[in-house]
């Protein structure tokens, strides 16, 4: 059996994924901890780029800009989150209609779309009717193509529930609402949970088409770190860098961690 | 976006009776916010442009004619064709092209590593080759800008070692660009091909192993035609981001290394910029997807 499925050098080749995909990643959060101004020389470990981050001259800016991140993200990967599962349960739960192919293209139109193309066309869009950019643009903007990724666990999800369940509820005199409520809410759970939480990681971490609808003025982290490269990169934008990437993989391992718990705590496929 | 697992409605249809109500929030959401903005942005293609960055509403072709017909600095010239955006175009495709081979290259045998480990194992390799996707793509792109530079800490150990003696000028040239392509986009490459090899049924390279295949000829003989939707699916996930990508020949090609979105992106900032000609490139850069799109949906049927 193993011959077969062993290619000699594949391991490697692995390894050197992993080392490409993880070595600049490392190397920044080393160096966050520098102690010296300079960004090439190692002056010993020190959290004083972190201070600076909360402190320095430039924290209320990043402060502002995180907090613009923060709430859109919030508000983006909820409303999709609801978006997406109303229509997960008329996609998978709807039987056959018309039109069911073209909702499924239309869902998932902003992964097909070139992201530096969406962001032109909302900026037109945005500006043919009239509408300022800024906070509100951006939170459009979000909300929109954050329903695809919030919609991939959900429906993936819903597809393994098997609908006997709800059945058994209307068979007990359940109403339609009782038995979504009590019966496949719960068990779509993790669905939703890793739905909204890919949705508010592609929110926070969204740039290109953030930099096109944001109007001048108003920022959120991954423009006010882009403005700031721009003139160099220093220390500060490497401990920001650190804390993002941290609060990335802390979100991911959750998704990561709630889907498996989902899949082996309700063995609803049988 | 990866696997097929939600394309068809199953189990029984509780919710017929009210798919419409339940499906408005999304038809009004990405409807008006952006399938109707791409057809709005068709339109503004074939608009005037105005002075201070914004348009007339009189039909013309003159974007499309900036893109393709030069007819000299005052207009007078007898017209020829206008190299300058068609070179960032084929600039911009052999990029991608080749940051999409040299992913298959290094994302197939990764995909197949993993997919032969053991259920336990195979899950948390997959989770490590997922998570830097997860990361914000501007700081990966940053930590690379930081690593290439000439005074970077690549430089810095290549010097050390001896292996050069002067720093590299890797910084600002086509391939820091094809570095941070790759690097941005590998995890696309390794996840279809992931999938497919999961489900690639072992016994075929047995039978072909019987019957005196070597190792080489099972691979591109039996594994490959089996597993190409997954590379197909693959290669449209690298290609097609790599296109359009900005920040990777934005912060690591530096002026000279022009590609499409950075043109795009020139067209819309302040009052140098021309809407109706950065309209017409995301046009023609749609388009150039659509096709890729349709070579996909050839090259994903199955040899039967």
């Amino acid at each position: 059996m193993k011959g077969v499925r062993h290619y000699p050098g594949f391991l490697g080749i692995t390894i050197v994924c992993l080392m490409v995909l993880y070595f600049p990643l490392m190397v920044v959060a080393v160096y966050s901890f520098n102690a010296s101004t300079s960004i090439t020389a190692w002056g010993g470990f020190s959290l004083r780029w972190y201070v600076d981050v909360f402190t320095g001259p430039e924290a209320e800016r990043f402060g502002l800009a995180t907090w613009n991140s923060i709430t859109i993200a919030l508000i983006a990967a909820s409303l999709a989150t609801i978006i997406a599962t109303a229509a997960a349960l008329a996609m998978i739960r709807g039987g056959r209609f018309r039109g069911w192919k073209a909702t499924y293209g239309l869902i998932n139109l902003p992964l097909m779309v070139p992201e530096i193309v969406v962001a032109v066309a909302t900026l037109i869009f945005f500006s043919t009717i009239g509408l300022r950019t800024g906070y509100l643009t951006v939170l459009l903007a979000h909300i929109t193509f954050c329903i695809p990724f919030a919609y991939l666990p959900i429906a993936a999800r819903l597809s393994g529930i098997e609908p006997r369940y709800e059945q058994a509820a209307r068979d007990l005199y359940a109403t339609q609402a009782q038995a979504f409520r009590l019966i496949l809410l719960p068990l779509l759970g993790p669905g939703l949970v890793s739905g909204w939480l890919l949705a508010f990681i592609i929110s926070l971490d969204d740039f290109i088409i953030t930099n096109f609808v944001k109007g001048a003025g108003m920022e959120t982290l991954p423009t006010a770190i882009f403005g700031s490269v721009k003139q160099g990169i220093k220390p500060n934008i490497m401990a920001i860098s650190t804390l993002m990437l941290g609060v990335s993989v802390l979100f991911v391992s959750l998704s990561y961690l709630i889907n498996q718990r989902g899949r082996s705590s309700a063995s609803i496929k049988e | 976006m990866v696997g097929p697992a939600t394309d068809r409605p199953s189990g029984e249809a509780t919710y017929a009776r009210i798919v419409r109500p339940l499906l408005l929030p999304t038809w009004l959401v990405i409807g008006t916010l952006l399938l109707l903005p791409v057809l709005l942005m068709v339109v503004y293609a074939f608009l005037t442009k105005e002075f201070r960055g914004g348009v007339e509403w009189k039909f013309t072709l003159a974007a499309f004619e900036q893109f393709f017909i030069n007819r000299g600095l005052f207009g007078d010239e007898p017209a020829q064709i206008e190299w300058t955006y068609i070179n960032i175009f084929w600039r911009s495709i052999w990029q991608a092209a080749l940051a999409t081979l040299l992913c298959l290259l290094m994302g197939f045998p990764a995909a197949w590593y993993i997919a032969t480990r053991r259920p336990e194992t195979r899950t948390i390799w997959l989770f490590l080759i997922t998570i830097p996707y997860w990361v914000n793509l501007l700081i990966r792109t940053v930590s690379l800008r930081f690593i290439l530079r000439d005074n970077g800490p690549l430089n810095e150990a290549l010097i050390a070692i001896g292996i050069i003696t002067d720093p590299l000028p890797i910084l600002n040239s086509n391939l820091a660009v094809q570095v941070g392509l790759i690097y941005s986009y590998l995890p696309f490459m390794v996840l279809p091909i992931y999938a497919a090899v999961e489900r690639y049924n072992f016994t075929l390279s047995e039978a072909a192993v019987d019957l005196y295949a070597s190792r080489w000829q099972t691979l591109t003989e039996i594994v490959i035609p089996v597993v190409k939707p997954g590379i197909v699916a693959g290669a449209i996930l690298v290609f097609i981001p790599a296109l359009g990508a900005f920040l990777a020949p934005d912060l690591l090609g530096g002026a000279k290394n022009f590609m499409i979105g950075s043109l795009i992106d020139e067209q819309f900032r302040g009052s140098q910029g021309n809407w109706p000609f950065g309209a017409a490139v995301s046009v023609i850069l749609m388009t150039l997807v659509l096709i890729a799109l349709l070579l996909q949906a050839r090259g994903a049927r199955r040899p039967s």
